[in-house]
């Protein structure tokens, strides 16, 4: 569904994205990981044709990039909430179905349903500038919608917003793909990368320095973790077994913790430094 | 192509319909002002040309005022929309042309500067001015609307922050206002500024409007000077549009 290859962007002599090559399948839940300022924004506004590459290629569903054919085919949330606040929230989506030449009766009915869907039909006339952080995250996703795009790019979805929000945007996405929908998303919540995504790759100044599924990269240091303190700071040691890791914390004397590896620890030894959000 | 300026204009057509009251009361104020200070105050005791003072300085309160409205009702929001609420990012990643996203906004512009310019003449009418108001007046005023809508679109996608914007404002539209022949005539001013005054755009508003409503001759020099600002920003415009992307 979407071909990256060799994708680079630099601004003056800065090199922001370098050389990225990806291949995401339909249907494919995909998470963009890596620490601020890794590239990922500039990956995504270079897909969404927000931003020109310096170099490489972007095919999505046969268009190339730079093309208008490529806009009917994407729907975009960015990070920020770029909702217009001087709009109700059902102005904004009619705005945003003319602007894609949506008929007048299907973009009506589209509203409503999306409305329904992401559970803010009662709140339709209401002014945009009025709702919550989750509220207006909802409305950017219904909006994103709205023409029918067969891939969706979501720039931080849950960054700043409460667990309990977080939670029902994670169903709605799981949703999304249970329709067919291809999902690009960029986090740097290990655990959403973790329990929404298929396969997650991981960037750090602009190189791509992992792809795999969430699990196998967590295999990849060792199953299980052994996690204690010493006067020099806090250490982790990786095990393949159980064991193994038990056998090992035995010999501390120190507090100490066995658990499962998780994504959050695949991407802290990779990228050499804890995520800050 | 049309119906896509038409989805941009409808926007900026919904915000002003909601507040269109407040919108009309706002842009009598500073007319009013002008016309009790330089039409009755003032003006009084002055003729200009055989005439009144204000007679003479309605068709320059238009222009000026004209130039005003439309100016800050595209500049200050489309700055605001690129910068702060990133709403520009909704027109780029739809499938509209830029010029389209600059004719609609263009024409958004211009009709708050004429919705103004009509509160003006009813005034000017009510504070006992004799004007003539025909079709080249019109098209004058018009042309003044989308001299400056287009230059706020062009100011709004150069400047990088609110204050460069307020700027702006300060350095190009505040010395229009009071040297562009609005209040008096440039011919006597020292030959070297009276030129500089003549590259202005707002000065062949101020000319135009002033000649038509005096019943004169139509000034068609300014006019097509008028209308050649307003390609040239135009045309700036959808080149910036294309530029943000890179």
């Amino acid at each position: 569904m979407i071909h990256i290859d060799g994708l680079v962007k630099k601004y003056g002599d800065r090199l922001v994205v370098d050389g990225l090559s990806l291949e995401i399948a339909k249907g494919e839940v995909f998470g963009l990981l890596g620490p601020n300022g890794a590239g990922k924004t500039t990956t995504i506004r270079m897909l969404t044709v927000l931003t020109k590459p310096t170099a490489g290629t972007i095919m999505i569903d046969g268009c190339d990039h730079g093309e208008q054919c490529i806009k009917a085919v994407i729907g975009v949330v960015p990070q920020h909430f770029n909702l217009d606040i001087e709009l109700t929230a059902w102005e904004n989506l009619e705005l945003h179905g003319r602007l894609h030449h949506m008929p007048a009766e299907v973009r009506r009915q589209r509203i409503a349903e999306l409305l329904e869907y992401v559970e803010l039909s009662d709140r339709a006339h209401d002014m945009v500038q009025k709702f919550s952080g989750g509220m207006k995250r909802r409305l950017m996703i219904a909006r994103a919608l709205l023409h029918q795009p067969k891939v969706l790019f979501l720039d931080e979805p849950t960054v700043g917003l409460d667990p309990q929000v977080r939670r029902r945007l994670w169903e709605l996405i799981r949703r999304l793909k249970g329709e067919g929908l291809t999902v690009l998303l960029t986090t740097h919540y290990i655990e959403e990368a973790e329990s929404l995504c298929q396969r997650v790759a991981i960037l750090e100044k602009g190189k791509l320095i992992a792809l795999d599924t969430p699990a196998a990269l967590c295999q990849r240091l060792g199953a299980y973790v052994v996690e204690w303190d010493e006067p020099d700071g806090f250490k982790t040691k990786f095990f393949a077994e159980r064991v193994l890791a038990a056998e090992f914390a035995a010999t501390l004397t120190t507090t100490t913790t066995l658990r499962q590896t998780n994504l959050e620890d695949a991407f802290v030894e990779l990228t050499g430094r804890k995520v800050v959000g | 192509m049309l119906y896509d300026i038409w989805t941009v204009f409808w926007r900026e057509w919904l915000v002003l319909r909601r507040r269109i009251g407040r919108f009309i009361l706002s842009r009598m104020v500073s007319p009013v002002l002008y016309l009790v200070a330089f039409g009755w105050g003032l003006g009084r005791s002055i003729q200009v040309n055989q005439g009144s003072y204000l007679d003479f300085i309605v068709p320059g309160i238009i222009a000026l005022n004209s130039m005003n409205i439309s100016f800050t009702s595209v500049g200050s929001p489309l700055n605001m929309s690129r910068l702060y609420h990133k709403t520009l990012e909704e027109y780029l990643i739809a499938p509209i042309s830029s010029v389209a996203f600059v004719i609609g906004k263009v024409l958004a512009g211009a009709l708050r500067g004429l919705i103004s310019s009509v509160l003006i003449i009813a005034l000017a009418y009510a504070f006992g001015a004799h004007l003539v108001i025909n079709a080249w007046f019109f098209l004058a005023l018009v042309l003044n609307c989308f001299v400056f809508a287009s230059m706020a679109l062009v100011a709004a996608m150069i400047m990088n922050s609110h204050e460069d914007m307020a700027s702006f404002n300060t350095y190009v539209l505040v010395p229009m206002s009071f040297l562009c022949a609005t209040f008096f005539v440039p011919d006597h001013l020292p030959v070297v500024l009276n030129w500089m005054i003549h590259i202005l755009p707002l000065t062949h508003a101020s000319l135009a409007l002033r000649a038509i409503a005096t019943g004169g001759e139509v000034p068609i020099s300014s006019l097509v000077i008028m209308l050649g600002y307003t390609i040239l920003f135009m045309g700036s415009g959808v080149w910036l549009m294309k530029k943000v992307r890179e």
